[in-house]
């Protein structure tokens, strides 16, 4: 019963905490990850722009389905979505608030790569070089369309033997990264204080809902918990009644067939002493085998009745 | 220490986070051995591919096959698999969650080393440095060199240092390419194992979600169950240990005293404990006989029925086991089951 209560308020004091950690940690995989991956442009026309966006997109949609995966209320959330209703009503709105509890949480690390990518600013450097006006960057004004198509596909990549000193180049790489970078800022302002927002007003709109759907959807996690617990325990206490049944009906199996010499002292009727009966070499090797090939059926409620 | 007790107790009822450790640091294990390992593509035209796609695929098998070698549930389902029907039925749902549980885990650090063999770009390079397009990245207009020529001085592009085909294609170029496919492969690897990993995770509490509460509780049931056999064998083995030892040292003395024509000893009446469990066996010689006879010819695993232990019942909770009683002594009581 302590280990019960002891259980119980641990997980009722870290479930959102355990969430909120798991949150952070991808946040800062998704960092750790955009400085440890290679990027290089290919610098090919065609090719920049897909790579580039690629670059952007992709991950943060890998970043969003890991978020979800692994939260477990997720699959809280789903179970009791897709429930049959029993005799336990279903409140949306608790769906509904664990619905975007678990989304505010995926979206963190999605949008810290993206911001990051931005603030960076080589992908889209390596995307949108190509898409540049050419007229407005010296070097590149009198030259062919093919030409320039080329030439402005391999900006963003410095050590080209053509492009190594060129100051139209450089001038390209600094204009892209200014946009990529005000975009990143621009971002991640409005986020802020669509997040400041929405925590500052969100007492002013339905908070006696919001406090009995937050707290029926702990409810619910903590119901899942303790239910895994106590088939646990109770699978347990099966094996435990189930394995005594056995070496009992294994001592009378060999009690029916053995001669039984009169025991010399009384025992009382259904003592169990240490050793179950089973008290030689061939006995113990029939139990072993017996409990191979003869598994004692899921059934104690013989057991029970003794 | 109670509450670390009951974590650790926690953790090893639930074994389910115990097997996710596992596969985590496996995970991590097969990071660490990609970037310790010295990858040295041979720059030759047939050899290149048949490194790169080694390099690339034979890694996650032999990492796959390690996880399940490192998951204990393996034997279980062995076991649960191949035994008789007996009075027990077989439930080839339960079979099938083990299997894919431990598969699902198994699966991890082999997709972890396929993509980040992928992201690093090294491995397709050279296994497809032959197959870059000449004729768009490169100068198409270079004298004509034969096929077989064109394929060896394209083999060399992964090593730097010995290219000497800079007016066909220049090297930074082609790597680049062929580094740019390989990300993009990899992130699509990547994307399209997180997706499969959402769709099972997610479509099972839509589809089949009793029968996954059944087989999971009867895959625990069977893995406890089988613990607890194991634990039940162990002191039962132990108390068998314990009277056969005690038996024995009786016997000795028994045989002692019969060929010494020693009267026995009438036991005084304030008999300590500490006399007690001399059995019988109060001099060197006696005991070097004892020994002797131990090594000589052990007992056979047949306990006299007399002199079983009354004990206070079975002690499977975790009770220490008590200690048994002294064993009557009536020499007239000696049963051979001969």
């Amino acid at each position: 019963m302590d280990r019960f209560r002891m259980i119980f308020q641990y997980f009722q004091s870290n479930s959102e905490s355990v969430m909120n950690g798991i949150c952070g940690l991808l946040a800062l995989a998704s960092v750790k990850m955009y400085t440890s991956f290679d990027f290089s442009c290919p610098c090919l026309p065609q090719y920049n722009m897909a790579y580039g966006l690629g670059i952007m997109f992709i991950p943060p949609i890998v970043l969003f389905l890991c978020g979800l995966i692994l939260n477990r209320q997720s699959l809280v959330m789903l179970e009791e979505w897709r429930r049959p209703q029993g005799r336990r009503k279903k409140d949306l709105a608790v769906i509904r608030y664990m619905c975007s509890s678990i989304m505010q949480r995926a979206m963190v690390a999605p949008v810290v790569w993206i911001i990051v990518t931005l603030l960076d600013g080589k992908c889209l450097i390596c995307a949108f070089s190509g898409s540049m006006d050419p007229e407005k960057f010296v070097g590149f004004a009198n030259v062919s369309t093919v030409q320039v198509q080329q030439l402005l596909a391999k900006v963003p990549c410095k050590d080209e033997e053509l492009m190594r000193n060129s100051t139209s180049r450089k001038a390209v790489s600094r204009y892209l990264r200014c946009w990529s970078q005000v975009l990143g800022w621009s971002i991640l302002l409005i986020l802020i204080i669509a997040a400041f927002l929405a925590r500052w007003l969100r007492p002013c709109f339905n908070q006696a809902t919001l406090l009995q759907a937050r707290h029926w959807s702990n409810y619910i996690d903590i119901e899942q918990k303790i239910f895994e617990e106590a088939c646990c325990e109770h699978s347990r206490l099966f094996a435990h009644k189930c394995i005594l049944h056995f070496f009992e009906s294994m001592r009378q199996e060999i009690k029916l067939h053995s001669f039984s010499l009169p025991r010399e002292g009384e025992r009382a009727e259904g003592e169990e002493d240490l050793l179950q009966g089973i008290t030689d070499q061939d006995q113990v090797n029939k139990l072993l085998k017996t409990w191979y090939y003869e598994k004692p059926p899921l059934d104690v409620s013989q057991a029970h009745q003794r | 220490m109670d509450k670390f007790r009951m974590i650790f107790q926690f953790f090893q009822s639930n074994q389910e986070s115990f097997m996710n450790g596992i596969c985590g640091i496996m995970a991590l294990a097969s990071t660490q051995m990609y970037s310790a390992f010295d990858f040295n593509c041979p720059c030759l035209p047939h050899y290149n591919l048949a490194y790169g796609l080694g390099i690339l695929l034979v890694p996650p098998f032999i990492l796959f096959l390690l996880g399940f070698v490192l998951n204990n549930n393996i034997s279980m389902l062995a076991e649960e698999w191949r035994r008789p029907q007996g009075r027990r039925g077989k439930d080839p749902a339960v079979l099938r969650y083990m299997f894919c549980s431990m598969a699902q885990r198994a699966m991890i650090a082999p997709a972890v080393w396929v993509s980040v063999t992928l992201l690093d770009g090294k491995c397709i390079t050279c296994a497809f440095c032959t197959s870059v397009p000449v004729e768009s990245l490169g100068n198409a207009s270079h004298p004509r060199l034969s096929q077989g020529e064109i394929q060896r001085v394209l083999a060399r592009i992964p090593c730097k240092e010995i290219y000497n085909g800079q007016q066909l294609i220049a090297n930074e170029v082609a790597v680049r390419y062929l580094r740019c496919i390989s990300q993009a492969l990899g992130w699509c690897f990547v994307l399209l194992m997180t997706t499969l990993a959402f769709l099972v995770r997610s479509l099972r509490p839509c589809f089949s979600q009793a029968a996954f509460l059944k087989s999971r509780y009867w895959s625990h049931y069977i893995d406890i169950e089988r613990k607890l056999f194991d634990e039940t064998c162990a002191e039962h083995a132990r108390s068998f240990a314990k009277v056969c030892i005690q038996q024995f040292f009786e016997g000795m003395s028994t045989d002692l005293v019969a060929s010494r024509c020693h009267l026995p000893r009438k036991a005084p009446a304030d008999t300590g404990e500490a006399a007690e469990k001399l059995l019988g066996i109060t001099d060197q010689g006696t005991m070097n006989m004892a020994l002797k006879s131990w090594h000589r010819c052990k007992p056979p695993l047949q306990l006299h029925p007399a002199a079983l232990p009354t004990g206070n019942g079975w002690a499977g909770e975790g009770q220490p086991p008590t200690y048994p009683s002294a064993p009557r002594r009536e020499t007239a009581a000696y049963y051979s089951w001969v």
